[in-house]
């Protein structure tokens, strides 16, 4: 039988490594997984490249890993906001790596390094500063620019319902990154709301299929 | 002569009226999500927001926020009934593929060949940020953009070449500002509408840029 469920958030990080590149779900704290997050920092990894569309909000989450200088190097589209003070202290005394990317090319990177492909060609960016000394080509008579998939050693989401083979359903605007990044990562951990017996969930609505999906643990 | 600029939701409710019923439109942060007030509520128009969401209905009333339903300014939003819920692929997927039929978004500069700066000012100790801008700007089928005629010191936003680092390279169809609404044409900057008791003179002179003007703008 079957069953990547996990006991503990604890039990589901406990094999991520220092320096290991880690996606995280979420847009702000809608479908962050508050929990992985919290096990992950007391789990202890360090020298961690981050994946995520912002760089933490307030005090909890991504904020707090950052806070405890568990992250060398962050890679998101949007990582200044009224709240992201963790981040902009470490920014601005250079205790922090930004690489920062428009976020539908954070998105179709991602896509591109779950779906196997060797890069993309984007039109996203041509002509600005975040293209500098980047590839480009014209195709068709529109320009565009190469970009290289992101994968991560590890995906940390969250969702809302999964089953033991992995399938899940999210809920609402949470559901965000979840999807792309299950699929990126050699490794996902997802957090849900509740573990449903298999057949539970209505196989035209799963949303992830379990393939993409390592572990799971209910929090 | 004497004028008076459009107030914000002045200027919100004239983008309004050119939003077809039908359309598929992203309304960028800050003035631009104001448009969603002064549409027609007799009109069916599909909001998009691009951290994954269609059919975006008006904020919640108090009490019913949800912290798993929010918009790219990552405000509290509700979802209109025939709604949906989608990934961030499927969401800059829409964008990029040419399926939004319009954006509107916000702008410091705006060039007469359509080039946009919307994302950084460029200054040493800015920490910068973009977003979906870059996306948006690119993918659309019309890029509208609102905005003040000048900046609070007086200096023209649209310009001959933009000083900013830009967003996209000449993405702007229409430029809608508390002053007039502009056309970015192959032939140069159109204006099509100006408001009451500004002349053409006076128009000019708080624009960066050589304006032509259309025969019903006196």
């Amino acid at each position: 039988m079957i069953d990547k469920t996990v006991a503990t958030a604890a039990d589901a990080v406990a094999q991520i490594y220092d320096g290991a590149t880690v996606m995280i779900g979420g847009f702000g704290t809608a479908g962050q997984p508050a929990e992985l997050i919290d096990a992950l920092i007391a789990k202890g990894a360090r020298e961690l490249t981050i994946v995520n569309n912002n760089a933490g909000n307030g005090d909890t989450g991504l904020a707090a890993l950052l806070k405890a200088r568990r992250v060398k190097k962050i890679i998101c589209s949007f990582p200044r906001q009224a709240d992201s003070y963790e981040f902009d202290a470490l920014y601005r005394a250079g205790e922090i790596e930004l690489e920062l990317v428009p976020q539908g090319n954070l998105a179709c990177r991602i896509q591109a390094a779950g779906s196997g492909l060797g890069a993309v060609f984007t039109p996203t960016g041509y002509g600005t500063l975040l293209a500098e000394g980047k590839e480009t080509r014209e195709i068709n008579g529109k320009h565009y620019v190469l970009e290289y998939p992101i994968s991560a050693d590890f995906a940390l989401i969250k969702a809302q319902q999964g089953d033991r083979w992995g399938n899940l359903v999210y809920r609402k605007t949470a559901r965000n990154f979840g999807p792309i990044m299950a699929a990126a990562a050699k490794v996902t951990i997802a957090q849900v709301s509740e573990i449903v017996s298999l057949g539970a969930l209505d196989p035209e609505h799963v949303v992830t299929p379990g393939i993409f999906v390592q572990q799971l643990v209910a929090v | 002569m004497t004028y008076q600029p459009l107030s914000r939701d002045q200027l919100a409710a004239r983008v309004a009226r050119d939003i077809p019923e039908g359309s598929y439109v992203n309304l960028g942060i800050g003035l631009p999500t104001r448009i969603a007030n002064f549409l027609d509520p007799e009109k069916e128009i599909f909001l998009h927001s691009e951290n994954g969401l269609l059919g975006m209905g008006p904020a919640p009333a108090p009490g019913a926020e949800d912290p798993e339903l929010i918009n790219a300014g990552k405000e509290f939003v509700t979802l209109l009934t025939g709604g949906c819920y989608f990934h961030h692929g499927d969401s800059f997927t829409m964008m990029r593929g040419g399926h939004i039929d319009i954006c509107v978004l916000g702008a410091f500069q705006i060039a007469a060949n359509g080039d946009l700066a919307n994302w950084h000012t460029g200054a040493a100790d800015a920490i910068p940020a973009v977003g979906g801008a870059m996306d948006l700007a690119v993918g659309a089928r019309k890029v509208f953009v609102t905005t003040d005629h000048v900046t609070k010191k007086g200096e023209p936003k649209i310009v001959e070449r933009c000083s900013y680092p830009l967003t996209s390279v000449g993405c702007v169809d229409r430029i809608y500002t508390d002053l007039a609404v502009i056309d970015v044409t192959p032939q140069g900057l159109q204006v099509q509408e100006m408001v009451v008791g500004i002349t053409r003179e006076q128009l000019q002179a708080l624009t960066g840029a050589t304006l032509q003007f259309s025969a019903n703008c006196q």
